[in-house]
């Protein structure tokens, strides 16, 4: 742990205040779409649209190694696909009613498959992994501001919707009959959603980075007596998750996504056992 | 100049959901400050009427107009209690929260805060119910009374013309009831007021007419009431109902219309 922070200040280990500074600037957006994807219980479409990122990744750096087109970053294709995949996924889940899962698993599966395709081609070597569960060696300077860029955006939009997405959660019909346009939010919502996915793409991956949607607002749910409630709990159980990872898995040299995720993990077994022993005590 | 205008209007309206006729040829006005309870048996059509009024399904024959225009474009006038949630028990929100969902507004006003006078505007109608002091409390903590009467204030705070009441009464207890019976009449003095209904004995001395829905539609005075006309209506259910109503001779309070 000492180890961890004495690195933290090492001019040397720029890398790693860039991992940290990613996954706190990162934590208030998924405390505020974490929240909303727990409460509407999407988070299975969170995942389809995590999984399509690895198409827009694939496509960005094939593209960008065979035609030579620098300004085609990885971070740029993650944006995109996850765009068009909260978009598609978003009208086909208003479009097709029933046997939703079937579609969206196949959205899902198709998107990273393309995206495994495009890395096979890519000319000279890309790891397929530090993509799937992230590589905070990875992360660059730039990779930070558009971080900060997409963060304000989600933020500012969250919490402008406040009210309107309390009261499409809370009862859909009757904010719909006060005239509140339930499908316009909706996608608005999943848009959201995706350019949260591409924050943590760097430093969790796109596997694990639903992980972190669902886990800290999970837990914060547990004892939040109000919407906002959960999401600033939620932010701040990622900002612990990201630390606790960052410094667990720095000293034995272990992977960093995974070690995140499990220590969101964690917090949320523990949240739920004292749950459980508190109310059995009682 | 609108008040000239009936508040619903309904001519020949048939509607099924699939192959499945739920209402055939109904028809009826509904006038200002009318206080009007539809009952009827489950499954005879109450809550379809209801949504056809609010335009979330349309007929598939025949008209129905809302303050002369289209439901659709009626429903910001129109205050709405659906008998069910389909919500999270969970649900972490605050019962002034809830009520002020009533004062939510599409397009871009209504991003960001509420404001004072939609605040106040709330607790003023959760004062007429009863339930101000709740403010704070979390929805999910309320019995099933208080939460029946935060939905009419949610209700109320769109300050509707038209109050429609799915279920009321639903899983209230009898001194509830009793409450609720005032404040529904309070409310009828000042807009339309349509009540969904199991219960025959609140409804017939709070309105002036009562629809009875069983896949068809007839109205009633509510003097005209009788047990006959009952039995007709609900056909082979009035059985149980008789045989709820005949354990109840120590004067149970429906007992004179049944």
């Amino acid at each position: 742990m000492t180890e961890f922070f004495r690195a933290l200040m090492a001019p040397d280990f720029a890398f790693l205040r860039y991992a940290l500074a990613a996954g706190l600037l990162a934590a208030p957006a998924f405390g505020l779409i974490g929240t909303y994807v727990v409460v509407r219980r999407m988070s299975y479409l969170a995942g389809a649209i995590a999984h399509c990122v690895l198409g827009g990744i694939g496509a960005a750096l094939y593209f960008q190694a065979r035609y030579d087109l620098s300004w085609l970053s990885p971070m740029f294709g993650a944006i995109v696909a996850a765009l068009a995949a909260a978009l598609i996924i978003g009208l086909v889940s208003l479009r097709c009613g029933e046997r939703i899962d079937s579609v969206i698993g196949a959205i899902w599966v198709l998107g990273m498959a393309t995206g495994i395709m495009f890395l096979a081609k890519t000319p000279g070597y890309v790891d397929p992994m530090s993509y799937l569960f992230g590589d905070i060696l990875m992360i660059s300077r730039s990779d930070l501001l558009t971080i900060i860029g997409l963060d304000l955006i989600v933020i500012t939009l969250g919490i402008l919707s406040y009210n309107r997405m309390l009261a499409l959660c809370f009862d859909e019909e009757f904010a719909r009959l006060r005239g509140l346009q339930a499908e316009i939010s909706f996608l608005l919502l999943l848009c959201l959603t995706a350019l949260t996915i591409v924050l943590m793409v760097r430093v969790v991956g796109i596997v694990l980075v639903i992980a972190l949607f669902t886990l800290p607002a999970a837990a914060a749910s547990q004892f939040s007596r109000r919407l906002w409630q959960m999401m600033i709990w939620a932010t701040l159980i990622t900002m612990l998750s990201v630390i606790g990872g960052l410094a667990a898995s720095y000293g034995p040299d272990l992977p960093s996504g995974p070690a995140i995720v499990m220590v969101a993990g964690a917090i949320y077994l523990l949240i739920m056992v004292g749950r459980a022993l508190k109310s059995r005590l009682r | 100049m609108s008040s000239e205008l009936p508040i619903i209007q309904c001519d020949g309206v048939s509607f099924a959901y699939g192959e499945a006729p739920v209402l055939t040829n109904v028809s009826f006005t509904v006038q200002p400050l009318d206080a009007v309870s539809l009952v009827g048996p489950n499954g005879g059509g109450k809550s379809t009427l209801l949504k056809l009024i609010l335009g979330l399904v349309t007929p598939q024959q025949g008209t129905i107009t809302v303050f002369g225009t289209s439901p659709q474009q009626a429903r910001s006038r129109i205050g709405y209690m659906p008998q069910h949630l389909q919500y999270d028990a969970d649900f972490p929100v605050s019962v002034l929260e809830v009520v002020l969902m009533g004062r939510a507004r599409p397009g871009w006003g209504g991003l960001g805060r509420y404001s004072r006078t939609d605040r106040s505007r709330c607790l003023q109608f959760m004062a007429e119910l009863g339930v101000e002091t709740l403010a704070a409390a979390s929805f999910r903590d309320l019995s099933g009374g208080q939460r029946q009467r935060v939905l009419i204030a949610r209700a109320l705070a769109c300050e509707p013309e038209l109050l429609l009441l799915d279920e009321p009464t639903a899983n209230v207890d009898p001194a509830v009831e009793l409450q609720f019976f005032e404040i529904l009449k309070q409310l009828s003095h000042r807009v339309t007021v349509m009540t969904v209904s199991h219960d025959l004995g609140f409804v017939s001395q709070l309105v002036d007419r009562v629809f009875c829905v069983n896949r068809e539609l007839r109205i009633h005075p509510t003097s005209e009431l009788t047990g006959e006309l009952i039995r007709e209506m609900y056909g082979a259910d009035i059985r149980m109902v008789r045989h709820d109503h005949c354990c109840g001779e120590e004067g149970h309070s429906h007992d004179g219309i049944f």
